[in-house]
């Protein structure tokens, strides 16, 4: 049984479709990633999902049942918010107590799940304080207990790293990871952030202008894009896209590689021009032309100094280069995926 | 570097121009207590240097408003006021400037606006319909009418104080109560309100302040004096002709404003956060 299932959502705001008929299937102790740029309608779905807004149409199912029409605080889902939504008020131990109280939870049984969620979560020792006087990270902390007690059947988590710093936030990211495994709590995640999304994700859903570009895990993302939006958001620097008769070809950056460091025979040869080289310490990153292919970006070729030496490759110099031919990609002219590989 | 003299000539100078300040702003107040406390004979004596005691003080003023004239009437009428207007105000207020800062999109600021607005209605145009409004209810010659009318412009700017101030609230902490179990009026309840507290305060110094002070519409609808405002009770009863009770005048003034002073004292710095807080957004 799904955890979370839509049929066909759709939300409009007057004009706009912000979401514009999305179809998710998150399995039982899934972490479900959901993965686009800024102002692509992953927030609202989420939101959607949570009941703090309504979609315009399309069927939500949580657990099995039909709640389309159920106010969120009967939908036994819970959310952590961008800004976690602390209340300031309140001390930790009441935060966390929150959500048992609405529900009329007996005394005691309130207290043994604040301890135990705050015992999971290492933050026992902060039960007496109010939410200002906590470092960003115990924050999160507390909010993700609030999230956990009433042992939701979903976990909402809207871009919940956005507010530490970039050290703290791999920490974190391992944190709500092995958190999750443990609990095995069905998770669904709103990042921008590519990173976490390949990092967290069981499975990633790619959204684009309020539809879903591609569900798949990490690996089937990154490696085999569905379309070339997915092909050109996802991967640091993105794949390599150039016009090729009645189509596109794509190819990752760290796939395309001098010919001599290319071991298959089944390889397609390129004439490449170098025109700027980055030295990043672990990878040279080289931008260029390729000859008889068009492409709007540069081509990128991610290089390993380790195998490449220093001065052999300067700009303004013509390299064959190749691409395994298991490492290309073909594109149809609407940047759709082609059968053939 | 400042040569010792250029230097002593600039705290001069800021020191002139604090005393200036400071003078402009507390004289009246002195000249009301020393009034209040003066004896007749020194008070309308023209040789006098008007500025101090020239014979021993007097409570002979205080007296006379207590026991001569319904000056304690006066005080009771104008605190039943300022309680009931200021509930009515809060009561109204709140929802108000909550569903206008929440609930209405974009529509919602013009609102807020308008309804600013009418704020700004000078009572001198106002108090006509209004009257006939009081007569039609039976409220004439009651204190009670004031009660009624008091909130046609308190709860206007009221709620559009406080629209900017739930504007300014973090959404967030709303959103997560209504996840995590309440309705939308239990998170107003127990988020919004707890956390809107300096503006609540704000709004209730402030309208009670408004209320003690008002003086066109008590003028136009009360006639009976124990059914005055001090305000009222004050500036008609103990002028009498061209007769001022000059001492009894000040007395009453300066018995009136000492709880406003205190009450301003205490919430100041929560008074300027509301204030502020809500406007600039």
């Amino acid at each position: 049984m799904a955890a979370v299932l839509t049929r066909d959502i759709v939300k409009r705001f007057g004009e706009i479709n912000a979401v514009n008929g999305i179809s998710l299937r998150v399995p039982d102790g899934e972490f479900m990633v959901l993965l686009g740029p800024s102002g692509c309608g992953k927030t609202t779905f989420l939101r959607i999902i949570c009941g703090l807004e309504q979609q315009t149409s399309g069927d939500l199912l949580i657990g099995g049942n039909v709640v389309n029409d159920i106010p969120p605080r009967a939908r036994g889902v819970a959310m952590m918010f961008q800004s976690y939504g602390l209340y300031p008020h309140y001390t930790v131990r009441n935060n966390i107590a929150f959500p048992l109280h609405t529900q009329r939870v007996p005394r005691e049984e309130i207290q043994k799940k604040v301890e135990w969620a705050s015992q999971l979560l290492g933050i026992g020792h902060l039960l007496d304080r109010r939410p200002r006087q906590l470092s960003g990270g115990e924050r999160q902390r507390v909010a993700l207990a609030r999230a956990l007690v009433r042992e939701p059947t979903a976990l909402l988590l809207d871009e919940p790293l956005s507010n530490l710093d970039a050290k703290l936030r791999s920490s974190a990211r391992q944190e709500i990871k092995n958190f999750q495994q443990r609990v095995r709590l069905t998770t669904i995640y709103v990042t921008h952030d590519q990173v976490e999304a390949m990092g967290m994700g069981d499975r990633i859903a790619v959204i684009d202008h309020g539809r879903i570009r591609q569900v798949g895990t990490p690996t089937e993302i990154y490696e085999d894009p569905a379309d070339l939006f997915v092909a050109t958001f996802v991967g640091a620097p993105p794949m390599n896209i150039v016009t090729n008769g009645g189509g596109y070809l794509g190819f990752r950056p760290e796939n395309f590689l001098p010919r001599d460091m290319i071991a298959e025979d089944a390889a397609t040869e390129f004439s490449f021009r170098v025109d700027r080289s980055e030295y990043l310490g672990s990878e040279r990153i080289v931008y260029g032309v390729m000859d008889g292919f068009d492409s709007k970006q540069p081509i990128t070729a991610k290089l390993p100094p380790a195998h490449v030496a220093e001065g052999s490759i300067r700009p303004g110099e013509w390299h064959p280069f190749a691409v395994k031919n298991s490492a290309l990609r073909h594109y149809d002219t609407n940047g759709n995926r082609s059968s053939h590989h | 570097m400042l040569r010792p003299f250029a230097r002593s000539l600039r705290v001069a100078g800021f020191f002139l121009g604090v005393a200036f300040f400071v003078i402009l702003a507390a004289f009246p107040f002195y000249w009301m207590v020393i009034t209040a406390f003066k004896q007749n004979s020194d008070l309308y004596k023209v040789t006098n240097i008007p500025f101090w005691f020239n014979e021993p003080p007097t409570l002979e003023h205080v007296k006379y408003l207590f026991e001569e004239t319904l000056f304690a009437r006066w005080l009771l009428n104008s605190l039943v006021i300022g309680v009931c207007v200021t509930a009515i105000t809060l009561i109204t207020a709140i929802p108000a400037g909550y569903s206008l800062a929440r609930m209405t999109s974009r529509k919602g600021e013009a609102l807020g606006i308008m309804i600013f607005l009418t704020y700004l209605v000078p009572p001198t145009l106002l108090f006509l319909p209004l009257s006939r409004i009081i007569a039609e209810l039976g409220l004439q010659n009651s204190m009670w009418s004031l009660v009624l009318v008091y909130p046609t412009f308190t709860i206007p700017f009221c709620s559009w104080l406080l629209m900017g101030f739930f504007k300014a609230l973090p959404v967030e902490i709303e959103e997560a109560a209504i996840v995590d179990g309440c309705s939308l009026f239990g998170a107003f309840i127990k988020m919004a309100i707890p956390l809107s507290v300096p503006a609540i305060l704000t709004v209730m110094i402030f309208t009670f302040t408004l209320t003690l002070q008002e003086f066109v519409y008590a003028l136009t609808f009360i006639s009976s004096s124990d059914q005055k405002p001090i305000t009222l009770g004050v500036s008609t009863d103990l002028i009498r002709g061209d007769v001022f009770f000059w001492g009894e005048i000040m007395a009453g003034a300066l018995i009136a404003a000492i709880p406003v002073a205190i009450a301003y004292n205490l919430f100041l710095d929560r008074f300027i956060a509301g204030i502020t807080g809500g406007a600039v957004k």
